[in-house]
């Protein structure tokens, strides 16, 4: 794994502190929720992105809202990496009225068009077509726009993936097909339902490749780099698998149901570590290059969680939805 | 006015609102060369680009109307055969029916979802079925399905300007020429039926392809002195209910003519809004002619004993009269 000093070259510090932030406002969100579900304060189940955070922001950092971008059932770190509102992500998983969706999607549906987030998305590579279709439009308005999907290696293994490689190559679409490889197809590692190597797919398309250590904010960074520039230069798609690992279960909650542990709770504990989690590794960079003292850290750690804990207090103040707001939104009649 | 077929006003309909709206794109599988006629020199009119021929897809397909429809455009996404609205079922059921309504209104889903249905080519089990009980069910999705060349036209032009996903179905070839209106406003709202003939003793309420049988039996009936009042159906979701409940009011009588197999079929859904809302009007039964419960078969004389005909309309009404 290549160490996080060797990279930085076109990436400024305060590109990489703002990365930063953004990286721990997703992580104190999902810790809320982590701990948040197991009283029941909230209705239905959360997917949670912790460790995962390098992903999602280093290339949603590249990004306008007039790029688009469609994500997975663990969506909460897209929203918030691509700008969407943390108050209304939060009460939108509370239920609430105040919700992103007026409390009628909840966690797995969070999305914001005029952010350009297309959104979470419930059925594994459900996204897909909805990226390729906004790749579609972008490619026709010559705008320069990127569309972005962001899918799991178990998504990897749905046919449709193949339709949307075929198609965006031949049409040339600004698309960026980016495979989060967290080595978990909900609750059974990847290499027992899996055949060859997921980044390997992306070769008979011609469609260039990225295969990045996903747990680093710089390497993430560099390869999206290409993948954005090559979208917006209409030079056609890219694929970039991250390797990276979900810290958390497929869900929160989920020994309650199985049967029996499907991982070794060490690996679960290594990948937590100074030298794996990207959190951590970004703060270590921090304090070995002196950008940061522990101090500072300790600072930002906290403005980053009063912002989490106002979130919270929003969500929870929030009224519940008015009943008449069920009945709306289908089609116009 | 002229008198067109079928596959002819649907491409009239199609290149008079792709000039009329640059946003409105059609891509599908052989839609330069149209293997019905239904996009015949949209390619060669409004280019490559807005015309576009897809790889054989359909999960792909339905999926990036939406997104498309997302990002500001008004696709039309051509099926071919309504069958294959199963294959593409996943983003039509799961991202077209509902994202709207799962992100509280952000986002208007122009999306036309077009295709052939229905029996009587021999063309098989796997390329006539018809599609529409599911498509129903699904709620976020409006279905229409003309009966001929005029409302094909008038029906298309109002699906494409329409801000929800519709589907559009119809059938491949059938009909007659019929007059077709020149005119490029020429709209049918969707939601609205037509009572194409009037009379006392029976409503027959009739959809697609039926209605040109409905339309045949009447004459038979009117000949024994027996007056229908045919109302063609023209829009699924949503169902045109005062025009049905008051025709019900007038004749007592109701036989409803689908092609659809019956359990959950539009004929059983309108069986039940009937029943429910109109109970105390009815004289007889609601009856209902449809398709036999089986797949499609190939063999001309072994298709049109599943599918309904005349005979069978005329029948069920005869039968339905001598119950009283």
């Amino acid at each position: 794994m290549m160490s996080i000093k060797n990279y930085v070259n076109n990436l400024s510090d305060e590109d990489l502190k703002r990365i930063y932030k953004k990286m721990l406002m997703i992580r104190k969100c999902e810790e809320h929720l982590g701990e948040a579900t197991k009283n029941g304060a909230f209705p239905g189940a959360v997917h949670l992105y912790i460790g995962q955070e390098a992903i999602a922001v280093p290339l949603c950092d590249q990004l306008n809202d007039s790029d688009w971008i469609s994500s997975t059932h663990r969506g909460h770190g897209h929203f918030i990496a691509k700008g969407g509102d943390v108050k209304k992500m939060m009460a939108e998983i509370y239920g609430k009225s105040t919700g992103i969706c007026g409390g009628k999607g909840g966690s797995m549906h969070v999305a914001d068009f005029k952010k350009g987030i297309i959104g979470a998305n419930g059925v594994v590579a459900g996204g897909m077509g909805l990226a390729v279709g906004a790749a579609l439009a972008s490619k026709m308005d010559g705008n320069g726009a990127v569309s972005i999907i962001f899918f799991g290696d178990g998504a990897a293994n749905q046919g449709v993936l193949m339709e949307a490689m075929n198609i965006c190559s031949l049409w040339n679409l600004p698309m960026i097909f980016m495979c989060e490889n967290n080595q978990y197809s909900e609750f059974t590692h990847t290499s027992e339902v899996t055949s060859g190597k997921i980044i390997d797919r992306a070769e008979p398309f011609g469609i260039p490749k990225y295969e990045v250590d996903g747990n680093n904010a710089v390497d993430v960074w560099q390869a999206a780099y290409q993948a954005v520039q090559r979208g917006r230069n209409d030079e056609g798609p890219s694929f970039i698998e991250a390797h990276t690992y979900r810290q958390r279960g497929h869900v929160e909650f989920e020994y309650t149901f199985l049967s029996r542990t499907y991982r070794d709770q060490n690996e679960v504990e290594l990948w937590k570590t100074n030298e794996k989690d990207p959190i951590l590794r970004l703060e270590s960079y921090f304090i070995e290059h002196n950008k940061y003292s522990g101090d500072d850290i300790e600072k930002i750690q906290k403005e980053v969680q009063d912002e989490v804990d106002d979130a919270v207090k929003f969500a929870i103040e929030s009224p519940e939805p008015d009943i008449s707001s069920a009945m709306v939104h289908m089609i116009e009649r | 006015m002229s008198k067109q077929r079928m596959m002819p006003a649907i491409n009239l309909a199609l290149q008079e609102e792709m000039k009329r709206d640059n946003k409105v794109i059609l891509y599908g599988e052989d839609a330069g060369i149209s293997l019905l006629g239904q996009t015949t020199g949209l390619q060669e009119n409004f280019g490559k680009d807005r015309v576009r021929d897809t790889p054989i897809c359909e999960n792909i397909m339905t999926g990036m109307a939406v997104g498309a429809a997302a990002a500001g455009y008004r696709p039309i996404c051509h099926l071919l055969y309504g069958n294959f609205i199963y294959t593409g079922f996943d983003s039509i059921a799961n991202q077209a029916a509902k994202l709207k309504y799962m992100t509280a209104g952000q986002v208007k889903l122009p999306v036309v979802y077009m295709a052939v249905i229905g029996g009587g080519r021999s063309a098989a089990a796997q390329h006539s079925d018809i599609p529409y009980p599911a498509l129903m069910n699904l709620g976020g999705v409006k279905v229409v399905v003309p009966s001929n060349s005029r409302t094909a036209k008038g029906l298309l032009k109002s699906a494409i300007r329409d801000d929800n996903p519709v589907f559009y179905l119809t059938a491949a070839g059938g009909g007659r020429p019929e007059e077709v209106p020149d005119d490029d406003n020429y709209l049918i709202p969707i939601g609205k039926s037509e009572v194409i003939n009037q009379g006392n003793d029976v409503t027959i309420i009739s959809i697609g392809s039926m209605t040109l049988k409905a339309l045949q039996a009447t004459k038979k009936l009117n000949d024994k002195g027996i007056g229908v009042d045919l109302i063609d159906l023209l829009s699924l979701v949503p169902i045109d209910e005062d025009t049905i409940i008051n025709s019900l009011k007038k004749t007592g009588r109701v036989v409803i003519v689908d092609e659809a197999r019956d359990i959950c079929s539009a004929a059983s859904h309108i069986s039940a809004i009937l029943s429910d809302k109109a109970f105390k009007y009815l004289k007889s039964p609601i009856k209902r002619v449809t398709v036999k419960d089986v797949a499609i078969p190939y063999s001309p004389i072994l298709e049109s004993h599943v599918i309904p005909d005349v005979a069978d309309i005329v029948n069920c009404i005869e039968e339905l009269l001598e119950l009283n």
